[in-house]
């Protein structure tokens, strides 16, 4: 059972994962990392208050954050035909994979940029900046030990997201682990794959926590 | 440093904070001029709005009503661009020092600089300058985690003073440190004052404070000024309540033991070196009680005061009280004399 063709089928499912996971989690975090300091400026408090566009887009992120994900994974097909121009292999993936993830992320950089010491911006405010100024020269800097942490968070969970894409035939190991595991009792092979699983979460866990650690100058 | 034009004039300013139930009166109709080159203390008990106030000066926070003219423009016509350009010629330190955690010392120092568009070189050839007037050169690469209560505050002193700002605003600034830190801090932003010309206002709950570095006082009381005018001034004759109480803080208690006869006498500056009391006591050969005594050096004259609790005979008191008024010093009697 142990043939060159398994090795190299459950090979390619692993890059199938980092390439689904890390692509999802650069074009989850292209949309949610702007979201995410939307959500923190246009607080009634922030920067650059704006109350109704901020309750509109709190809305819209706990609308997409309660969808079940193999509910939107069903959901977004026509969407997903529409952009990819096929609903199956991990390139379709990605596109569910980012709707949920986006507001996913956007919360965690939220709650990233909200630690950022309000008399820090203050005195940033104090010195003449302009809030696009406060934003990118203070709140996202400030930020990055803990922006770096919600990073590894966001990656983990895409990657967990993405072994449920097998149920829709999105490849990658989860994939493998319900076709060979879940439909055909190939138990070993299961195992592997999720074994394989473990590694990854805890390597891309693990590498997060360090460069967070080794960026923070806080301490 | 003496005071020419007024570079900071506030007129009637209120500011009122709305919350859902109710409003809250932070500020109310103050008037305060503020001369070039002065050092200008504004002290109060926490929750008088002299935070509020200081933050109004630079239009963090926007008044209610009222004007504020900061160098000849009237900050309430200046749109947001104008108000940055205000801001960056008015430096500002707070009592967290709200240093940029993740930058370094000098890197917070052309944090300023960067803002304003200046190249990279030139900001840290001028933040090495400033590390060298507040005398942290060899902690430019060291961030502020590294840093004691008081480096921290130096290196927010350059950072405030990097874009050459023509007036610098404390908000409690050595109130999170301990005093012999505190004194240091007072005496660099004196040689600032004195040597760059800088007008400072100082927003202190500490009579200490302005004792040490300023020049004029504004006391704040409940939204309100009460009372304002040169240190020397207010220190040796306050006229209202909330001055006698900043003035005497332990007052209280001393208009309980005054019991007989009392006068105080107020030192200004003139003849505190000469041994007064001892003479006195030796002319009129009378005892005399010390009941309170606070003496200050401030900008080299002493100035202070002393409560005096006099002999039983009225004879002798009445003696007492001329020798002291033939001596130029200003004498009143006393009976509970505070609030």
């Amino acid at each position: 059972m142990w043939d060159s063709s398994t090795v190299t089928m459950i090979l390619m499912g692993l890059l199938e994962t980092l390439y689904m996971t890390l692509f999802s989690t650069l074009l989850a975090y292209v949309l949610g990392l702007p979201l995410g300091v939307l959500l923190v400026t246009s607080d009634k408090d922030g920067i650059m208050p704006l109350p109704k566009l901020n309750k509109v887009l709190n809305f819209i992120v706990n609308i997409l954050r309660s969808v079940p994900f193999l509910i939107l994974l069903i959901a977004v097909i026509p969407f997903t035909r529409f952009i990819i121009g096929t609903t199956i292999g991990s390139t379709a993936t990605v596109v569910p994979l980012v709707i949920a993830a986006a507001p996913f992320i956007a919360r965690l950089v939220e709650s990233s940029i909200k630690e950022v010491d309000k008399g820090v911006i203050e005195a940033a405010v104090s010195m003449g900046c302009s809030p696009f100024q406060i934003i990118y020269k203070v709140m996202i800097p400030e930020a990055v030990p803990s922006l770096i942490v919600g990073a590894a968070i966001a990656t983990t969970t895409i990657l967990g997201y993405s072994a449920m894409a097998g149920i829709v035939g999105g490849g990658g190991l989860g994939d493998i682990a319900i076709r060979f595991g879940y439909y055909r009792y190939q138990k070993d092979i299961m195992i592997v794959t999720v074994a394989l699983l473990v590694v990854v979460v805890q390597v891309a866990q693990e590498v997060g926590m360090l460069i967070a650690r080794k960026r923070d100058k806080r301490k | 440093m003496h005071t020419k034009n007024n570079i900071i004039e506030i007129k009637s300013l209120t500011k009122i904070f709305y919350t859902k139930e109710r409003e809250v009166k932070a500020l109310e109709n103050i008037d305060l001029s503020i001369g070039e080159g002065a050092v200008y203390g504004i002290i109060g008990m926490s929750g008088a709005g002299k935070s509020t106030l200081v933050r109004c000066i630079n239009y963090i926070e926007r008044p209610t009503s009222g004007t504020i003219v900061v160098d000849g423009k009237d900050l309430s016509r200046l749109n947001e661009r104008e108000l940055r350009e205000v801001r960056r010629s008015m430096g500002m330190i707070f009592q967290q020092f709200n240093l940029l955690m993740q930058r370094t010392a000098e890197e917070n120092i052309t944090f300023p600089l960067e803002v304003s568009g200046m190249k990279k070189n030139e900001a840290r050839m001028r933040a090495k300058e400033l590390l060298e007037i507040v005398g942290l050169s060899d902690k430019a690469a060291a961030y502020p985690s590294q840093l004691s209560g008081g480096q921290k505050q130096r290196v927010a002193i350059a950072r405030a003073l990097a874009t050459n700002p023509k007036v610098l605003l404390c908000d409690e600034a050595t109130s999170a440190l301990d005093p012999s830190t505190t004194k240091s801090i007072l005496e660099l932003l004196r040689d600032i004052n004195k040597r760059l010309g800088i007008t400072i206002v100082i927003i202190t709950h500490e009579m200490s404070v302005i004792e040490q570095i300023c020049t004029h006082v504004a006391i704040i009381d409940e939204s309100g000024i009460a009372e304002t005018g040169a240190v020397s001034e207010v220190f040796s004759h306050p006229k209202t309540a909330a001055a006698q109480r900043l003035v005497f803080p332990d007052g209280k208690r001393i208009s309980q033991l005054i019991g007989r006869r009392c006068c105080r006498i107020v030192f200004e500056g003139s003849s505190s070196f000469d041994p007064v009391i001892s003479r006195m006591i030796l002319e009129c050969k009378a005892q005399v009680n010390i009941l309170f005594a606070d003496m200050k050096d401030i900008d080299g004259k002493a100035f202070g005061q002393l409560v005096l609790q006099l002999p039983r005979e009225d004879e002798v008191s009445d003696r007492i009280i001329r020798y002291l008024q033939s001596q130029d010093l200003s004498v009143e009697e006393v009976n509970g004399y505070v609030g």
